[in-house]
């Protein structure tokens, strides 16, 4: 009985092949779009974040508060609503506001001013001496913010890592309304047509994606870390 | 009226900070006004107890610390005039170590001191050469290629000082030093500053709590209590002349 209904599962399965790998396609496209576009933005915000908080080279209460604030409000948008807010805006963008790309760039904008945070809080890791050593040095402030970058790379990378998981877990949310990958995919025949083992199969694919991204992030940052 | 062997000038230069207790703001003053005068090629010590306004005083120097009023002149140089690019510029010349070492612990040793020289704009082509000159100098070429977690306290503080004088700055800021150091290691590390002092001619500028660190390497000393400059000090014969009755009671040991 049991082995009737694994095999009845996996012949379903495999009915579906096609629509679980472009499922799986769309998930790496919203994860990689999103991920890189967060890690430019995110961290251009996460520096200046940093720089103009107190003690630091651009202090600047001011610019602070503006944009701690910014990133605080961002933050706080549950990210479904924020989905719908921003659909005007990615249709004229893109044309349209539904499929992996629209979803990534709503993706790309609260994993942002996600990754902002782990960078200020990365940065703010680093020795207050280091920072000093280079100034007396007669460094110009790009270098100073390169040896931030360099001193607090490893931390980096398991941010990334973190980023990069949340996005993946948020692309699922965002299938939910439009944006496909495999979170929809287990959502539609998982749920609504009460397929169980497609649930539980994309479960377990993206468990081990999990698994595998944040094995690579653990390697690379302690490869990178020589303190 | 600065003089040729006048390096470092300091003309009545003070520097305040604000505190915050009981949510209100406080300001106390960490240097008073104080002018004083290294001259080119001494060991000079700035000697006083915590809270005596030492490491500011030697952060001043640099502009690390920005001083609330008064001018700071090196090698002729009024640092407290330059603009931002300008001091930068000038800092080549000034080199620093530091009590806790301050090396970047994601560059190995060979590259912590090619830093300085890239920053200083040193030619490309000649950094290796100098980057071993500098470790030979302080007898750590073998550790070249280790990162600053696999050495000792001494050998980081070596690294510190192959890479502040790489540049072949004029004067060398040292800030404690010593004093995350044990005794013998203290012995060596003092033995190599007076090197670099005496065979590149580099001015040193000292702070220390220790009075055993004034006496073994410097030739004269600022006396320095709460923010005051008490007076400045000879060194003759490893003794501590102190002219004042307050800087005798400072240099006193009990």
């Amino acid at each position: 009985m049991l082995a009737m209904s694994y095999n009845d599962a996996t012949a379903r399965l495999w009915e579906l092949r096609s629509e679980i790998w472009q499922a799986t396609i769309d998930t790496f496209v919203m994860m990689g779009i999103s991920t890189v576009a967060a890690i430019i933005i995110g961290g251009l915000f996460g520096i200046f974040l940093f720089l103009s908080s107190d003690k630091q080279l651009l202090q600047n209460k001011p610019l602070y508060a503006l944009l701690g604030g910014i990133t605080n409000f961002m933050r706080a948008f549950p990210f479904v609503i924020l989905m719908i807010a921003m659909s005007p805006f990615t249709k004229t963008l893109i044309g349209t506001s539904i499929g992996p790309v629209a979803a990534s760039l709503v993706l790309a904008l609260a994993g942002s001013f996600y990754f902002a945070r782990l960078v200020e809080q990365n940065l703010r890791e680093v020795p207050r001496g280091i920072v000093e050593a280079t100034e007396s040095m007669g460094a110009s402030p790009f270098t100073i913010i390169k040896v931030l970058l360099t001193e607090a790379r490893s931390g980096l990378v398991l941010s990334v890592t973190i980023l990069c998981i949340s996005l993946l877990s948020y692309s699922a949310a965002a299938g939910m309304i439009g944006g496909g990958g495999l979170g929809d995919l287990a959502i539609r025949y998982g749920y609504y047509r009460y397929q169980t083992e497609v649930m539980i199969f994309i479960v377990i694919m993206l468990s081990i994606m999990v698994v595998g991204i944040q094995g690579i992030g653990n390697l690379l940052a302690a490869k990178l870390d020589k303190r | 009226m600065t003089t040729m062997s006048d390096m470092i000038v300091l003309d009545q230069v003070y520097k305040k900070f604000q505190t915050q207790k009981d949510g209100k703001t406080h300001w106390f003053t960490a240097v008073e006004p104080i002018s004083l005068t290294v001259k080119q090629g001494e060991i000079f010590g700035l000697m006083g107890y915590s809270g005596a306004g030492k490491s500011t005083l030697l952060r001043l120097m640099n502009l690390l610390e920005r001083p609330d009023g008064g001018t700071v002149t090196i090698d002729g140089e009024v640092l407290t005039d330059l603009n931002p690019k300008q001091l930068r510029v000038a800092r080549h010349n000034v080199g620093m170590i530091f009590q806790q070492f301050n090396l970047m612990s994601n560059r190995t040793v060979f590259e912590n001191v090619a830093f300085n020289l890239k920053v200083s704009g040193y030619a490309k082509g000649n950094i290796y050469e100098r980057v071993m000159e500098c470790l030979e100098i302080v007898n750590l070429t073998d550790r070249a290629n280790h990162y600053p977690a696999q050495l000792s306290g001494g050998q980081k503080q070596r690294v510190g000082i192959a890479r502040a004088i790489a540049p072949n700055p004029k004067v060398l800021l040292a800030d404690e030093p010593t004093s995350a150091l044990d005794p013998s290691t203290t012995r060596a590390l003092l033995s190599t500053l007076k090197e670099v002092n005496e065979k590149l001619g580099v001015t040193i500028v000292i702070v220390t709590h220790e009075m055993s660190v004034i006496r073994r390497i410097c030739n004269r000393a600022a006396l320095l209590h709460q923010g005051h400059l008490l007076e400045v000090a000879d060194i003759i014969d490893g003794q501590i002349i102190a002219k004042t009755e307050v800087g005798r009671g400072l240099v006193q040991e009990d």
